[in-house]
């Protein structure tokens, strides 16, 4: 076998193996975690773990394209995730367009940081259709341990708090104004290993320290 | 056994689990994801022609099926009732289709599927409710056009429908719609909460359990977060209230609770019973009487003669 030959054959084994093992079932437990966590932002949900993605690409950023992603969902990747093997894993698993522009995207999928573009760049939807919008997959190092936001909104019994580190910077900001353009917005899913909260766009996220004392904190 | 009937009783094979295809089930769950983020607002999908006739429910079919897991246990409810054909034949279709656990217990259920009521005993954040949704546009019948009504919601239009409720007012002296009365969720759309009789719009204001709306025919899913407000229309003058019945459930005695009722005889005789029959029943078990719930009794003197 010829080096170019040896090499292909690898790259063809990184692409085809890696699914889901039970993908039936797996993508139902997957999605009723996205969905509760959809419905209870700042959850914590678990997703299934029996992947094995080619690197770059996280784990838990894998296990939605799995349940989410087809011929149907336009998916743009950050330049850190466009590797040959995460878009030859991707065209076999989802087999998802992916595009050049995040505003053309129905899913994202970025790292928190430099390579995540502003959230104004991605498609919030149209006033008739706020549903046409782009959910962002956001891989942060960690849910729990940085500093603690403010959630309220729907889903929330009163206020939630969420202590996720490596968010962007000025992700306060950039989530109140995706809030003001409701019902447009796009819809947040920060996600780090195997755990996923969402911050849909009904959700009003603030500094907990701009609020009220530090006691609410151990709600 | 025809060979077909025993194909689909003995080979799972020919089907994918829950029925539906994968790609099938993604769509909808998509939609399902964005009905929750945008409370109220009906996202379009790509409804599925189901193995059962429009109007029995293909719609909540379709969102049960994509959402449903092994480890689900699943109650069907029809107008609160768990014996009705609809709600036996949706059973039984998601026992053979998902091989799920079924009950009739409302505190057992994980998924709830409901025609037209939602159960008496309040609901938990471990439960999702999925309605079976006839024609999911509040404004369709004061405006055919789906452009129109489209526009309506984008630009937060709701002065007919609060029309529509004052004309109610100017002819009958009060609010005269009393099921699928709308109602305004988070502040912001108005929605159609399926025909479930307006005693039930209460309970879907910070209701703990996830609620999902699927139509069928008009290829609709919306969705309720838990803990969001969803306030029932009304006037400051005219506020919105709930039936009220005179008497208690004949069989449970239970008061506030929403009863049917039940024609006897050709002489007006009449009962109301409980239209929740899990909650009925359980009252029952716990030894709650009715003035008519002596049929035991009356039973086992007929056997004896």
């Amino acid at each position: 076998m010829t080096h170019a030959a040896q090499s292909a054959a690898s790259m063809s084994a990184v692409c085809v193996e890696g699914g889901f093992a039970d993908p039936v079932i797996e993508a139902q437990v997957a999605f009723r975690a996205l969905m509760d966590a959809m419905a209870r932002p700042g959850s914590l949900c678990d997703l299934p773990g029996s992947l094995a993605p080619p690197a770059p690409l996280p784990e838990g950023l894998a296990a939605i394209a799995l349940t989410l992603c087809d011929p149907d969902t336009p998916v743009w990747l950050a330049s850190v995730y466009d590797t040959p093997e995460v878009r030859g894993w991707l065209a076999f698993h989802c087999a998802c367009p992916l595009v050049v522009e995040p505003a053309q995207s129905a899913f994202a999928f970025a790292p928190a940081g430099a390579e995540c573009p502003p959230l104004t760049a991605f498609n919030s939807g149209t006033q008739e259709y706020p549903d046409r919008s782009t959910t962002l997959l956001l891989a942060v190092e960690a849910l729990t341990g940085g500093a603690p936001l403010h959630l309220e909104g729907p889903g929330i019994r009163s206020r939630e708090t969420l202590a996720a580190v490596g968010l962007p910077e000025g992700f306060v900001a950039e989530r109140a104004e995706n809030r003001a353009l409701f019902p447009r917005g796009g819809d947040l899913l920060l996600v780090a290993g195997l755990k996923v909260c969402a911050l849909p766009r009904t959700t009003r996220v603030t500094a907990a320290s701009a609020g009220m004392s530090t006691d609410e904190g151990a709600e | 056994m025809t060979g077909q009937a025993q194909d689909i009783a003995g080979g799972m094979a020919a089907y994918n689990f829950a029925y539906l295809d994968e790609q099938t089930k993604r769509m909808i769950r998509r939609a399902i994801l964005k009905g929750i983020a945008i409370p109220g607002y009906q996202v379009p999908f790509a409804s599925r022609e189901m193995p059962m006739p429009y109007g029995w429910g293909t719609g909540g079919v379709q969102v049960t099926a994509s959402i449903i897991g092994r480890d689900d246990t699943l109650k069907v409810i029809d107008q609160g009732a768990d014996d009705t054909t609809n709600a036996v034949s949706i059973r039984a279709f998601f026992q053979k289709v998902a091989d799920v656990a079924v009950t009739t217990r409302t505190r057992e259920a994980s998924v709830i599927q409901t025609r037209h009521r939602i159960p008496e005993e309040p609901l938990t954040a471990s439960q999702v409710l999925v309605y079976q949704v006839p024609i999911p546009e509040p404004l369709r019948f004061l405006e055919p056009r789906e452009t129109e009504t489209r526009k309506m919601h984008a630009l937060e239009e709701y002065g007919l429908m609060h029309v529509k409720l004052y004309e109610d007012i100017a002819r009958h002296g009060h609010i005269a719609t009393t099921y699928a009365y709308p109602v305004l969720v988070d502040d912001r759309y108005v929605m159609d909460p399926s025909p479930t009789p307006k005693f039930d719009n209460p309970k879907m204001d910070m209701c703990e359990a996830l609620q999902l709306f699927g139509a069928g025919r008009e290829k609709r899913i919306y969705a309720i977060p838990p803990y969001t407000r969803v306030v029932s229309l009304d006037f400051e003058d005219h506020p919105f209230e709930v039936q009220r019945f005179e008497e208690p459930c004949a069989l449970c005695a239970a008061r506030d609770v929403y009863l049917d009722e039940v024609i006897l005889d050709d002489k007006g005789g009449r009962m109301f019973v409980c239209s929740d029959t899990d909650h009925c029943e359980e009252r029952r078990a716990a030894g709650h009487r009715g003035h008519l719930a002596a049929e035991e009794a009356y039973a086992t003197t007929e056997a004896a003669q």
